[in-house]
């Protein structure tokens, strides 16, 4: 038998109302790289938090034995300390500090309590040299990209005298070459000796790095496969990753699609954060009147950025690119330029972007359109309580009445508020992202509801979703997007889980 | 402390967004009752009105602070605008001109300077506190560019609203100032009720990001704010300046921390998006009621009003913070 350095059994983790991980079971071996693969909200990211003591014991079920001990991580500390590092997708570095003073952080080179910087700085280097990364050790973290900042945080990781290091998405915000350096430093790293579990939506990655993978489907533990072993392609890790059956979820709708409604063309929009990466690369794509089109594409692939950067160039910079709205072209600069042109965009972070949540029901849904609601400035308040109230009736908005705090109601019914507050604006274009993101099953479907609704209208509406079925059975056509492109359009007869999931993961060739 | 405890019958019966608003109400009775209790001649009408005819100005500026700090900003320049109008007032109408010329001109320089740090605020995405405390020095100093000594007004116009009282029947009489800073109130509780600029305010406030999103000028409303805080400032500046019929460097020093304080205790959260103006009218009236007492009691020194002050500040705060971590258990 081959020594494992970390087992997870039977690991159940619940959150109020959703069962994240269920039973899910990982055994990674001494010194190999071991990937986990997954759709968006499969459980990877909770297991690894498990893991790492982000959730701490007594808040999972089941057992984690490391280095042949059972272990009960309180805290990240704790598990630190065992060996355990986990790099966060969203890297853990202060901006502001040096690269010196973040490999130590919390962990000072210090001598009765005063540190020393000389030593510091010197082992700082070396840890550099082992990363690969040329680069003075008092550099300002904020003053180096992002795939330097990756092999910052290793280097931090191996400062820790770590032994099984977890890296979720690594090189989702790299470009290609970063990405290459990375995974020929991991390469190296397994030489040393350190394990790694490495979560990756890139799979031609995964097949040409990992020795072993482990398929995370709906919170389960689906297979490990040896890459040695058996046959592994992408093909068959696709298979695993979405073979689930569709059930009864979606309301029954006939479509009657129209005219053109909407159209971007060569749509490039560029990081405002890191100057030079694409994020949206050349991206075309069309709307018919009363046609439900979907976008897929997973995590870091651009979806949230196409739409932003269409809507009153809320994202990104040196945009460039061309829009149609019915066949002519358009100059959406503003927000207010967008909402003019019909056009509607529902953030896929209702809380932090959508709604603002101290305040009530009906003032959040006239907020963007107030104007209709206003003469010379002035507020017609008993016209606002009006159409509040028919928004209330005809959207099902559970709550006592539209005085209710919006802060207060559940995910599903603050999604209708969201939804109302666009549909006062009488928009043409409703780009949707993530509409159910958070939403209970039953919610679900009254949203699906809805959108039929507006399709059944006349108007033109692009679903954004990480979830394949909703798209599929929701969307009359799909596109996918891949790092920045757009890789494949899929009609609805045409369109399975195996083919979005093969486009959306086909890397730029 | 009975009005903490007896929180959570109250929310049940009025909506929470009113509670902070009614508990600095049931203060200021409070208040009130336990002064004409303790002395003579206390519970009458004239002392409230007294409070407004000696806070009339606090009341303007606070006003103004109140738009601001709905947006989640902060204006400290409020006290130095109000000195500088004083100053400008007073010097002018010893240069002979005319009072009316005066009121306006002083008006739109404070408007001015509301507008210049707004703008810096938005364009340069500064932080209020930094660029308002730098416009506090910067109205400071130029007082003393006018002059270092205090300048009386003897101006006719100004001292006949000096000395005018307007009665109101029975005993009751209230000034020029306290109807002029009641008025102000009233329009700016309308527009901050009735106007999408009062709606921008709120939405601004309670989430820039999501506001931005919604297409609303966020922008425009931040600029507006401080503006309107630089123009209350500067009427301020004039209602102190018919109070006193002079104006001097020194005057309305710590005014800023004053409105602010009246602002909070009227339950106006700091981080913004909620609180009403009536709130802010009840913390003024709290605030003078305070003086008020203590110069009955007569043996106290004034400084026993900051003391009052402070507890109550921190009193306020906690509740917010009690209110806060409620409505974000509750939207989870």
């Amino acid at each position: 038998m081959t020594e494992h350095i970390l087992r997870m059994t039977g690991i159940t983790k619940t959150f109020p109302g959703v069962t994240a991980l269920r039973d899910v079971n990982l055994a990674v071996r001494r010194g190999e790289i071991h990937a986990i693969c997954g759709e968006n909200g499969a459980g990877k990211s909770t297991l690894m938090k498990v893991l790492s003591g982000v959730y701490p014991h007594g808040q999972y079920e089941g057992e984690i034995t490391f280095e042949g001990r059972r272990c009960e991580f309180g805290g990240i500390r704790d598990s630190e300390r065992a060996g355990i590092v986990i790099i966060h997708q969203e890297l853990a570095l202060c901006p502001q500090l040096s690269i010196a003073e973040n490999i130590y952080l919390g962990n000072e080179r210090a001598r009765r309590g005063i540190i020393d910087w000389n030593r510091t700085n010197y082992e700082a280097g070396e840890l550099l040299k082992r990363v690969g990364l040329r680069e003075n050790p008092t550099t300002t973290v904020a003053d180096i990209g992002v795939g330097k900042q990756q092999l910052v945080e290793i280097a931090k990781a191996l400062s820790k005298e770590v032994k099984l290091l977890i890296l979720d998405e690594p090189t989702a915000a790299l470009n290609d070459e970063d990405s290459a350096h990375l995974l020929d430093l991991l390469r190296g790293l397994r030489d040393d000796g350190i394990t790694c579990v490495i979560i990756s939506h890139k799979l031609n990655e995964v097949t040409a790095i990992a020795d072993s993978v482990t398929i995370l489907r709906d919170g389960r533990t689906i297979e490990t496969l040896d890459m040695a072993r058996d046959e592994v392609t992408e093909d068959r890790l696709i298979s695993g990753m979405v073979g689930r059956a569709l059930d009864n979820r979606f309301p029954p709708r006939t479509p009657s699609i129209g005219e053109e409604a909407f159209r971007i063309e060569d749509w490039t929009v560029y990081s405002p954060s890191q100057p030079g990466r694409k994020v949206v690369d050349g991206a075309s794509l069309m709307l018919r009147r009363g046609e439900i089109v979907g976008l897929a594409g997973l995590m870091g692939a651009g979806r949230t950025e196409l739409a932003m950067s269409v809507f009153g160039r809320t994202y990104g910079v040196h945009i460039s690119g061309r829009i149609f709205k019915d066949g002519r072209p358009i100059e959406i600069r503003t927000v207010q330029d967008a909402i003019r042109h019909g056009i509607a965009y529902a953030t896929e972070d209702r809380k932090r972007y959508g709604l603002n949540l101290i305040d009530d029901i009906k003032r959040n849904i006239s907020a963007a359109g107030l104007k209709g609601l206003a003469k010379r400035g002035w507020v017609n308040e008993y016209e606002e309580y009006r159409v509040a109230e028919r928004f209330r009736a005809s959207m099902n908005i559970k709550a006592p009445g539209v005085d209710s705090v919006v802060g207060k109601l559940s995910g599903g019914n603050q999604q209708k508020v969201v939804l109302s507050k666009w549909i006062l604006t009488e928009p043409d274009v409703l780009i949707l992202d993530e509409p159910t993101r958070g939403i209970d099953v039953g919610a679900k479907y009254e949203i699906y509801t809805i959108i039929n609704r507006l399709a059944e209208q006349g108007k033109a509406v692009l679903v954004i979703s990480s979830e394949l079925p909703e798209l599929l059975g929701l969307c009359d056509r799909v596109y996918t997007l891949s790092e920045g492109r757009i890789t494949g359009e899929v009609p609805r007869e045409e369109a399975t889980q195996e083919r979005l999931m093969y486009l959306m993961t086909k890397g730029q060739e | 402390m009975t009005s903490i405890t007896g929180l959570p019958g109250l929310r049940r019966v009025v909506p929470q967004k009113y509670v902070p608003v009614l508990v600095t109400a049931c203060l200021f009775v409070a208040m009130f009752v336990a002064g004409g209790v303790r002395y003579d001649n206390f519970a009458t009408g004239q002392i409230i009105l007294n409070v407004f005819i000696d806070n009339a100005f606090l009341l303007v500026v606070a006003v103004g602070m109140t738009f601001v700090i709905l947006t989640g900003g902060i204006d400290l320049s409020v006290g130095s605008v109000v000195a500088l109008a004083t100053m400008v007032s007073a010097s002018l109408l010893k240069d002979g001109w005319p009072a009316y010329a005066v009121i306006a001109l002083v008006l739109v320089i404070g408007a001015t300077l509301g507008l210049g740090m707004g703008a810096i605020i938005h364009y340069f995405e500064i932080q209020p506190f930094i660029v308002t405390l730098a416009g506090m020095f910067l109205a400071r100093g130029l007082c003393y560019t006018i002059s270092t000594d205090s300048i009386p007004i003897e101006n006719e116009t100004f001292t006949a609203i000096a000395q005018t009282r307007i009665n109101l029947g029975g005993d009751l009489s209230l000034s020029p100032s306290a109807v002029i800073s009641i008025v102000v109130v009233l329009i700016a509780a309308y527009m901050l009720h009735y106007t999408r600029l009062g709606r921008n305010v709120y939405a601004t406030g309670g989430s820039e990001q999501s506001a931005l999103l919604m297409g609303l000028p966020v922008a425009r409303t931040k600029i507006a704010v401080y503006t309107i805080s630089g123009f209350c400032s500067a009427l301020g500046g004039l209602l102190f300046a018919f109070y006193s019929l002079s104006g001097y460097g020194l005057s309305a020093v710590g005014m800023e921390l004053d409105a602010i304080a009246a602002v909070v205790i009227g339950g106006t959260l700091l981080t913004g998006g909620s609180g009403y103006l009536a709130g802010t009218v009840l913390g003024v009236l709290v605030l003078g009621l305070i003086q008020t007492i203590i110069s009955f009691e007569g043996t106290l020194s004034s400084w026993w009003t900051k003391i009052f002050i402070g507890v109550l500040l921190f009193a306020f705060i906690l509740l917010q913070r009690v209110f806060s971590a409620g409505s974000r258990r509750g939207a989870h």
